[in-house]
């Protein structure tokens, strides 16, 4: 597909910010250590979308037309401000998700980075992951992101199945996908992830797994497997609450999971966590950022964050969100540089129960040394040790208690809520026990 | 009304069955009597309840006084309205003995129906005159000749002294006027009310004789306490509420004496009440008006019956002071081995039925443990069947099954007919073992795995799940007669858990483990409250 000039001339702009990027970096080649509260994960959002997916509930607008420099303009805007409200230093990783971000022009990528690089330290080798929809990325699109500095990508391929696609509502075949799929290999080798949604209405364990293996055949170091959830309000729960389709079984979709992680632990893949698995150690290092409690910043109409607003002078980590209209949120980032609606300080427990339930989700589980550096005073054994419940848990083989620290088993992963309904009410308790620190100059 | 002489008072009711007419009838007397304008709409004008006028059904007996001119006398005409339902025949016969007749009216359409012929004993034991009155001659079906010979075969009643009316229309409704004046005989006495100054709602029973002061009389002879039918467990919805509860139900049953009152408590549910009713009707009505008229909500249980168990243990004997008890809670069933026998209270049920479906509930009948008494024709269309049945068969639907195999058209009234001896036996319902109290039920050997597997099932749809399978089973001693299963979570992990995640994940997570606080174990399996509720409860499939 040849490009219109202008766009073309974008673009080789955002490349040649990009390659800037990297020489300066290679340059002073050697950071200074940092502490947790200076390093961040940075999350993009791009809120728009051609269509509406059937299942989908994300914060996500289906434009007449899109202001693209506006929207560029502000995303800027509003990195750099969130960047200074932090005081990080060190972005370890960025992730372009949506919506749509696919939509996006690479050179909103680029700028998006070079603003980035010019508020914090980006290093050069630092994960950019771009989330892919097959439809709108042609090979040479996938090249200019690439040239404006993604370095993963991450492809919504959701089914190998055309039926499945309609019923998903999605803009693509299944042969899109996987051209998508081999092009994106070819650009990003070792770098490409896919998704892959089971428990879909009417959906089989044995078609299914057939999807899987002839995914495995083609795909690359990476893969997502979601469970499809039915939330109210999109079209895809009506048509199963009106009886036009079936309500997904969750018997076969468990077995389908079930199967699903054990085929992949044949193939070599680490499931690294309750949904995503590697090989080759291609792990996601933005999403074990959450999983892990390190800081990010959410950025875009929507977008998340989870920091301590240093900057600023602040102490405690807080919980953000950026206004979801993406008219709105431009508007109030014109006025103060930023869009965020709303700032909730988390308390010590609330951020220690966020450790428990997000590092469960890993096969790695929560280290004694992970622990600490939230918890000083109590350690994994002091709170779960003792409890009959959690006893039990780990009798039963779901849970495991050791040198290392505190996991999920093979088994035990799959029921994480459920453990979570113990762990959690025995971690409150444990905490208001606790003796509390002595007061200074008391 | 001293002025009126006592020949010109006439005192007298209105009966037949349910939906004949007879409240329609009222409401055009009234208004020919001018005692309420004819120009408004005059609908069932005595029924006043909310659930009288929601339901289409009297429930209590009102009174009204009409003045009435008929050949230069003016007369006062004590009218008193009584519903037709087979649950309130307690009402009728208290309003009847303030009666010296009665107006019978039967839909000139329908004819004769079990009520028509309960009410008529009623009556006719009662020493009242009867004036029959054919209804609704204004309906394209109407055979008001067909329907006096009916009531000439049957109630012995000759065919001219048949009115034949339309009280929609007000067609011929003063010849009931005046039938009531000539036919019904004047008495010495009025009905009326007085003001008392009493404290406490339980102080005035019904039945009681009220004297001047310091002139103490005779008490007049007393009524039978009415004999409760249906027993249901009545709880508030929380124990907080107890009180607004208690009050309301005080109050209710001061109005209605009928229903008797036991205190209960279970395990499940908390302190409550056992009630005892006239009927199912009688329990709904109950219910509705708690609801309606106190704002009360409660929690109904499965209805029971009073069975009674002959003990044969010497100490048990010692223990409730008497050989023959009665059991109204499952807890307290006595074991086989204390016993001689087990007894169940049976009623005699009349069932009036267009011919065409006597096959059908004739094996309704069958499968409700019934045993045919009579059979008899009532004209060339109609049959009319007697059955003695166990009260436990037809406590839950048993009417409203005869009236779907019948179209409406079968009608149905019964009334004690005292304990026969009976298979009973207990079942428990356990969970991986564990023996749940509130759920013990009594139930005939040979309807025990039909309720057992219910029971079962019904557990099954309300248990969530757990992280190992539950064995829901129900047994008779240790013999396991249904068994449902609850599989285990294989899978119980939120798929995406990413930044934008967490808050919400959390959240959930943090009012899942505050609900978790909230639950009963058993054994090691996590029991909601309202899993028991659900099982127990009277389900509502109107």
């Amino acid at each position: 597909m040849t490009l219109p000039g202008a766009r073309a001339g974008a673009w080789a702009a955002a490349a040649r910010a990009a390659q800037r990027r990297r020489r300066v970096e290679g340059a002073g080649r050697s950071p200074r250590p940092v502490t947790r509260s200076q390093r961040a994960a940075l999350y993009v959002h791009w809120p728009y979308c051609e269509k509406r997916c059937s299942y989908c509930n994300f914060n996500k607008y289906i434009p007449r037309g899109v202001d693209e420099a506006a929207m560029r303009s502000c995303l800027v805007t509003e990195a750099q401000t969130l960047l200074r409200l932090s005081g990080v230093q060190r972005v370890e990783s960025v992730f372009f998700g949506g919506g749509t971000p696919s939509l996006a022009s690479p050179h909103t990528v680029a700028a998006v980075l070079e603003a980035v690089a010019q508020t914090a330290h980006l290093p050069a080798d630092s994960e950019v992951t771009l989330e892919v929809n097959p439809t709108s990325a042609p090979a040479s699109r996938l090249a200019a992101f690439g040239a404006a500095g993604v370095n993963r990508l991450s492809i919504g391929l959701q089914s190998l199945d055309d039926t499945e696609l309609q019923l998903l509502g999605r803009t693509h075949s299944a042969r899109d996908a996987l051209r998508t799929l081999a092009e994106a290999r070819r650009l990003f080798p070792g770098r490409v992830s896919v998704d892959l949604m089971l428990g879909l209405p009417a959906q089989q364990v044995g078609p299914w797994l057939r999807q899987l293996e002839e995914l495995l055949r083609r795909c690359d170091d990476h893969l997502s497997l979601y469970q499809l959830s039915l939330e109210r309000g999109t079209a895809l729960f009506t048509r199963v609450q009106r009886g036009a389709l079936p309500t997904p079984d969750p018997e076969r979709a468990a077995e389908m999971y079930q199967e699903g992680r054990a085929l992949l632990r044949e193939a070599g893949f680490r499931q690294y966590e309750v949904s995503n698995f590697a090989r080759h150690g291609a792990l996601s290092t933005h999403n074990w950022t959450y999983w892990q409690c390190g800081q990010y910043i959410g950025v875009g109409p929507g977008a998340h964050g989870r920091f301590v607003p240093q900057g600023a002078g602040g102490l405690a980590r807080e919980a953000r969100i950026q206004t979801l209209e993406p008219d709105n949120w431009m508007k109030e980032v014109k006025l103060f540089g930023h869009g965020t609606r709303k700032r909730v300080s988390l308390g010590e427990l609330e951020l220690l129960e966020e450790v428990l339930a997000m590092g469960l989700r890993t096969d790695v589980g929560i280290t004694h040394q992970h622990w600490q550096q939230f918890e000083p005073q109590l350690t994994l054994r002091d709170v779960f040790g003792a409890s009959e419940e959690v006893n039990r848990l780990l009798e039963q083989g779901l849970l495991l208690l050791d040198h290392r620290g505190l996991r999920c088993s093979w088994e035990g992963l799959a029921v994480l809520d459920s453990l979570l309904l113990t762990l959690l009410p025995r971690l409150q308790e444990a905490w208001q026990q606790k003796t509390p620190s002595p007061v200074p100059g008391g | 009304m001293s002025r009126f002489p006592v020949e010109n008072i006439r005192n007298f009711s209105i009966i037949a069955h349910v939906d004949h007419g007879k409240s329609t009838l009222a409401d055009r007397l009234l208004e020919l009597t001018g005692t309420i304008d004819k120009t408004k709409n005059n609908k069932q004008v005595l029924d006043k309840l909310q659930v009288e006028r929601e339901r289409g059904i009297t429930v209590k007996a009102q009174t009204a006084s009409l003045f009435y001119n008929c050949e230069g006398k003016q007369y006062l005409l004590n009218l008193i309205d009584t519903p037709g339902h087979v649950d309130f025949s307690y009402e009728v016969s208290r309003s009847l003995s303030a009666c010296q007749g009665v107006l019978l009216v039967v839909d000139a359409n329908e004819g004769i129906q079990a009520q028509t012929v309960a009410n008529f004993f009623l009556a006719f034991e009662a020493q009242l005159s009867v004036i029959p009155v054919i209804n609704k001659i204004d309906l394209k079906n109407a055979d008001p000749e067909r329907v006096v010979k009916q009531i000439e075969k049957v109630f012995d009643i000759p065919s001219d002294e048949c009115i034949k009316i339309s009280a929609k229309l007000g067609t011929n409704v003063e010849s009931v006027l005046q039938a009531v004046i000539e036919r019904i005989p004047p008495y010495a006495g009025q009905v009326g009310y007085l003001i008392a100054g009493m404290k406490d709602v339980t102080e005035a029973q019904i039945g009681d004789t009220l004297y001047l002061h310091k002139q103490p009389v005779e008490p007049l002879p007393g009524f039978k306490s009415a004999k409760p039918m249906v027993f249901a467990g009545m709880y508030p919805v929380d124990q907080s509420e107890y009180n607004n509860l208690k009050s309301a139900i005080d109050k209710l049953t001061l109005n209605d004496s009928s229903v008797t009152v036991h205190r209960d408590s279970s395990l499940a549910l908390g302190a409550g009440w056992r009630l005892g009713f006239l009927g199912l009707l009688h329990m709904e009505v109950f219910n509705q008006r708690l609801e309606q008229e106190y704002n009360a909500s409660v929690i109904l249980t499965t209805p029971t019956v009073p069975y009674k168990a002959v003990l044969s243990s010497a100490k048990l004997i010692k223990e409730y002071r008497e050989k023959e008890i009665t059991i109204i809670n499952p807890a307290q069933f006595p074991d086989k081995s204390k016993v001689t026998e087990y007894l169940e209270p049976v009623v005699l049920g009349t069932i009036i039925t267009p011919v065409e479906f006597t096959g059908k509930i004739m094996m309704l009948c069958q499968a409700r443990r019934a045993v045919q008494k009579n059979m008899v024709f009532i004209d060339q269309n109609r049959v009319m069947l007697k059955y003695l049945l166990p009260l436990n068969e037809i406590v839950v639907d048993f009417y409203d099954s005869l009236k779907s195999l019948s179209s409406g058209y079968a009608s149905f009234d019964y009334e004690d007919a005292g304990y026969q001896t009976a298979e009973l036996v207990k079942m428990d319902i356990l969970l991986n073992g564990n023996i749940v109290e509130e759920l013990v039920t009594i139930v005939h050997k040979d309807k025990a795995q039909t309720v057992g597997k219910a029971i079962c099932e019904r557990l099954k749809d309300s248990l969530p799940r757990q992280l190992f399978e539950i064995a829901i089973q129900a047994a008779i001693g240790s013999k396991i007669i249904a068994r449902e299963t609850v599989k285990a979570y294989r899978k119980n992990v939120l798929a995406k858990c990413y930044g934008g995640d967490i808050t919400r994940k959390m959240k959930l997570l943090k009012r899942q483990a505050e609900g978790k606080k909230k639950l009963r174990k058993i054994g090691n399996i996590e029991v909601p409250k309202d899993a028991f509720i659900k099982v127990l409860k009277t389900q509502t499939d109107k």
